[in-house]
């Protein structure tokens, strides 16, 4: 089923009087192995226009547009390219429609310059000379008209990721695309950056582009885009006006049910000191300082959310306490000091201390994904006296365990001889959850409890974390979603460049304080805008990274 | 969900592989002008249809049973032991050096101490690659393949300079006392009254073996120490999340390994020559890769899969006994066999996940059609 995205009644000032969209899909379906990852799905973009594409992860958003990019071919369906039927082979032929991609993960070369990034593939000629003079210049006037000013001679690495992603945009519009492609853009932007990427998208319309946003963020679908299409289980469940719908609707859309995007919880009761952090250092394999020196406490009965890009100290915050990384400076859990050098300790020894961990990537950490359900509920208390009989493991007892956390926290398919890749990512991540917090431990850490992971289960996820705050856990949340730390979070530390830049509570603070925080910028300098001071501090970092 | 039930999977899949490697050894066959049908009867009729063909076909399994299953402990830790032929090399030397030592009054004392030497032997020879990849991250295939040249060199030296009995040409240790004397099968059926041909060297090991096969999977699947390995060969950083040394995974799992190679000595040099001799371990470690492969690293398949081979070799030997067959073209068919059971393994499970694929959608559109409500995934 797709609704007419017409948006007629706007007309877009490129082509004012073309009436054909931009892009139409006519029934395309794609399945891999078993998975139908698209089902005959038919949208209709028209130029000069943003439009959204909203969907839980898994609901097959990256598959269609990856056909739309010719990455993969749909097994059915038709696409056209300013009303003409066009066959998209490879990403070439996507450039010779005009089709430009920004990914997730950026195509760049780290150690080339932006210029030369820019030319890479459309070189004129042997000589590079002439063709990086005449990218200079169009670049110049891009940036100009599009306010996508970023140093033409500055080395990717140097450059923040931001900006990378500018560059990213740039590369699509030098080589002339009328159509862009923005996977999750903001995944990896603080939220300053992630405006100034909304206004450059604003430009990009206005100067008559048409502008595909997929995201999972309801926010940034209700501001940024003029029409949303919903996906859900490989389906185009709706396409409406994003002015005529709301966050709650298109949430029911994507999750089939109504859903509570609010949390409800009493205010804390923060009890005795249980996790004292002093001047935790992390130095990593290449001899990078991570951490440098972060200093935190979390009292019993309490939640602290760790806010902050990714990348800036919070996975090595969690591995460190989790006795996964080595580190140095003080821990301590009830007032004893706990050993980080790795000699005496590691994730099973933290265990016994009470501390579970729930991994920022269950996929790599928390689950075996080729185990069987119930072999991953055990998995890392699996020296467990009721798990075992003498020398061998009670298979019998741990799967009775299994059924009984299957059925608590609602796990589904309710079946415990499945293996975990054959569970959806909530119902993988409430595997971890379960396993991690039946056992009501002195401190639950947590990183990224609800990435990739269903509305449904998000809900529910929260709910068993307030719970167990509720029930005397000491609770380090650790998020890139600055909408869970603000939810869920008694008092908020923010995180940048492996230092904690403060700590504000959520009744006081808001987005945008958080977000300047996350950039590093602690107070405006006078004189210069917030979104300068942000930009001049992430690029100073990058450098010195 | 899977693809295909776990019947089509574990025996469909091989046995379909099999078919296909024999077809194509039947055009080599062809192709060097003799006829493959009466090229398999001979084997078969060589190896199936007497005690004596059994006898040695069991014989050979039970080397492979060994190797097998040292390959896919490894395996399950996911490293690839390719030092199987060396650690069973020194196993020899293991278990030659205790049946040497006393003069065994009976076999059920020698046996155990023998197979304890021989597993100690070969743990200790696959001990060092597997400190050097704990320790130094120096890859197991790499150093596991240079281990097997230097326990042929060793085995070389000790066996001309220090094991050979004065005044012999022949680079072997002397012959065991003869209380070290394995019951041959023609022996343990002749208890029953069972006749069975007392040529074929086949032993007790045999019988060592399939506690073995129990034994590892007691190991892997109803141990503590089991899961950590599997946990370990699937996800690193899963088992370091959970407190797992990947350091001490690595040692145990090659150390288990490596004994159960060693442990291979008790059939082929006490229970077969009754003393040791150079390759004595007749390419049985490269085997047992193969072997691994195939059973899928579990027990029962590595049982299975070690009777084939046992199977392949004992004919094949038949094979260049009675036709014009040259001895090198059951190297090609042994090679065919691994080829498409082994590397080629995708290429009969795609078509067949995907003929099963289609007959569960047909099924389910059958079943749509009759009004049967399927419950939504």
């Amino acid at each position: 089923m797709a609704l007419d995205a017409d948006t007629a009644g706007r007309p877009s000032p490129a082509a004012p009087d073309q009436t054909a969209p931009a892009i139409e899909l006519r029934g395309i379906s794609k399945a891999f192995g078993p998975v139908q990852a698209n089902k005959d799905i038919s949208i209709r973009v028209m130029p000069g226009t943003i439009h959204g594409i909203i969907g839980e992860n898994g609901a097959g958003k990256s598959t269609l547009m990856s056909i739309l990019y010719g990455f993969y071919k749909a097994d059915a369906g038709e696409i056209f390219i300013n009303g003409q039927k066009t066959e998209i082979p490879d990403s070439q032929s996507a450039i010779r429609s005009g089709i430009g991609m920004v990914f997730q993960h950026f195509k760049l070369v780290e150690n080339f310059t932006v210029l030369e990034n820019i030319i890479l593939g459309v070189e004129d000629g042997a000589m590079l000379r002439p063709s990086l003079a005449k990218a200079r210049k169009t670049l110049k006037d891009l940036a100009a008209e599009y306010e996508l000013n970023v140093d033409p001679d500055a080395v990717i690495e140097d450059l923040s990721v931001g900006h990378q992603q500018r560059v990213e945009i740039l590369k699509a519009l030098y080589r002339q695309a009328q159509i862009l492609i923005l996977d999750e853009p903001t995944g990896v932007l603080t939220p300053a950056e992630a405006d100034q990427l909304f206004r450059i998208l604003a430009r990009l319309k206005e100067e008559g582009k048409t502008i595909i946003l997929i995201t999972h963020k309801l926010r940034e679908i209700m501001d940024a885009t003029d029409t949303v299409s919903v996906m859900r289980r490989g389906e185009m469940t709706a396409t409406v006006k994003t002015s005529e719908t709301s966050p709650e609707q298109l949430a029911e859309l994507m999750v089939g049910r109504k859903v509570l995007l609010e949390i409800e919880k009493q205010p804390a009761a923060p009890g005795r000191m249980v996790l004292e952090v002093e001047n935790l250092q992390v130095i990593d394999d290449q001899g990078v300082e991570r951490l440098k020196g972060v200093s935190l406490h979390v009292r019993a009965g309490e939640i602290l959310g760790i806010s902050g890009v990714a990348g800036n100290g919070q996975t090595e915050l969690l591995e460190v306490l989790g006795g996964i990384t080595k580190g140095t400076g003080s821990v301590r859990i009830n007032g004893e000091e706990i050993d980080l050098t790795g000699k005496h300790s590691d994730g099973r020894t933290r265990r016994h201390r009470g501390i579970a961990h729930v991994p920022e990537d269950r996929q790599r950490e928390g689950l075996i994904m080729d185990f069987f359900a119930w072999e991953n509920a055990c998995f890392g208390y699996h020296d467990d006296p009721s798990y075992n009989r003498g020398m061998l493991t009670d298979n019998d007892a741990i799967r009775g365990d299994t059924e009984k956390k299957i059925e608590k926290f609602d796990i589904r398919p309710a079946n415990c001889w499945l293996t975990a890749k054959n569970f959806s990512g909530g119902n993988q991540q409430k595997i971890v959850v379960a396993r991690e917090m039946e056992r009501n431990p002195e401190i639950l850490l947590v990183g990224q409890p609800t990435r990739g992971v269903d509305i449904g289960a998000i809900e529910f996820i929260h709910k068993q974390i307030v719970a167990l705050r509720d029930a005397g856990s000491a609770v380090l949340l650790v998020s890139v979603e600055l909408d869970e730390i603000l939810s869920l979070s008694d008092r908020i530390a923010v995180m940048f460049d492996g230092r904690i830049m403060g700590e504000r509570l959520p009744v006081e603070t808001d987005e945008r304080e958080l977000g300047l925080l996350m950039a590093g910028v602690d107070k405006v300098p006078a004189g210069v805008s917030e979104v300068e001071a942000v930009e001049a501090n992430l690029d100073a970092a990058a450098r010195e990274g | 969900m899977d693809a295909m039930p776990k019947w089509a999977d574990v025996l469909l899949v091989p046995l379909i592989s099999i078919v296909i490697a024999f077809f194509f050894s039947g055009l080599v066959i062809l192709a060097i002008g003799e006829n493959p049908i009466d090229a398999i009867r001979t084997m078969i009729q060589g190896s199936l249809t007497s005690s004596y063909g059994w006898g040695y076909t069991l014989y050979y399994t039970t080397n492979f049973i060994f190797t097998g299953l040292a390959v896919s402990v490894a395996f399950h830790a996911r490293m690839f032991n390719i030092g199987g032929e060396g650690q069973a090399m020194l196993g020899g030397l293991g278990v030659a050096m205790v049946c040497l030592a006393l003069p065994w009054p009976h076999w059920t004392l020698a046996l155990p101490a023998a197979l304890l030497g021989g597993a100690l032997f070969g743990a200790l020879w696959a001990a060092i690659p597997a400190y050097l990849q704990a320790a130094r991250g120096s890859h197991i295939v790499i150093t596991t393949i240079m281990f097997n040249f230097i326990a042929f060199s060793v085995l070389n030296y000790l066996l001309v300079n220090v094991f050979k009995p004065p005044g012999s040409m022949d680079p072997a240790t002397a012959v065991f006392p003869p209380g070290t004397a394995l019951p041959r099968f023609s022996d343990i059926l002749g208890v029953f009254g069972i006749p069975f041909s007392a040529a074929p060297p086949v032993n007790v090991s045999f019988f060592v073996a399939i506690l073995a096969c129990f034994g590892v999977w007691l190991l892997m699947w109803r141990t503590r120490l089991g899961y950590e390995i599997r946990a370990f060969g699937h996800s690193e950083s899963a088992a370091v999340y959970a407190g797992i040394s990947p350091f001490k995974i690595t040692m145990v799992a090659m150390l288990i390994s490596g004994a159960l190679a060693g442990a291979m000595a008790i059939n082929n040099v006490m229970g077969e020559s009754q003393r040791l001799v150079m390759n004595a371990v007749e390419g049985a470690g490269f085997i047992g890769i193969a072997v691994a492969l195939m059973g899928r690293s579990h027990p029962v398949g590595v049982f299975l899969a070690a009777l084939l081979f046992g199977f392949l070799y004992q004919g094949g030997a038949e094979l260049s006994l009675w036709t014009n067959i040259p001895r090198e073209l059951i190297v090609v068919i042994q090679a065919l066999v691994i080829l498409f059971t082994g590397a080629l393994d995708n290429m009969v499970r795609m078509p067949i996940e995907r003929a099963f694929l289609a007959a569960r959608r047909r099924r389910k559109a059958r079943e749509a059609g009759l009004g049967k409500t399927e419950p939504a995934e």
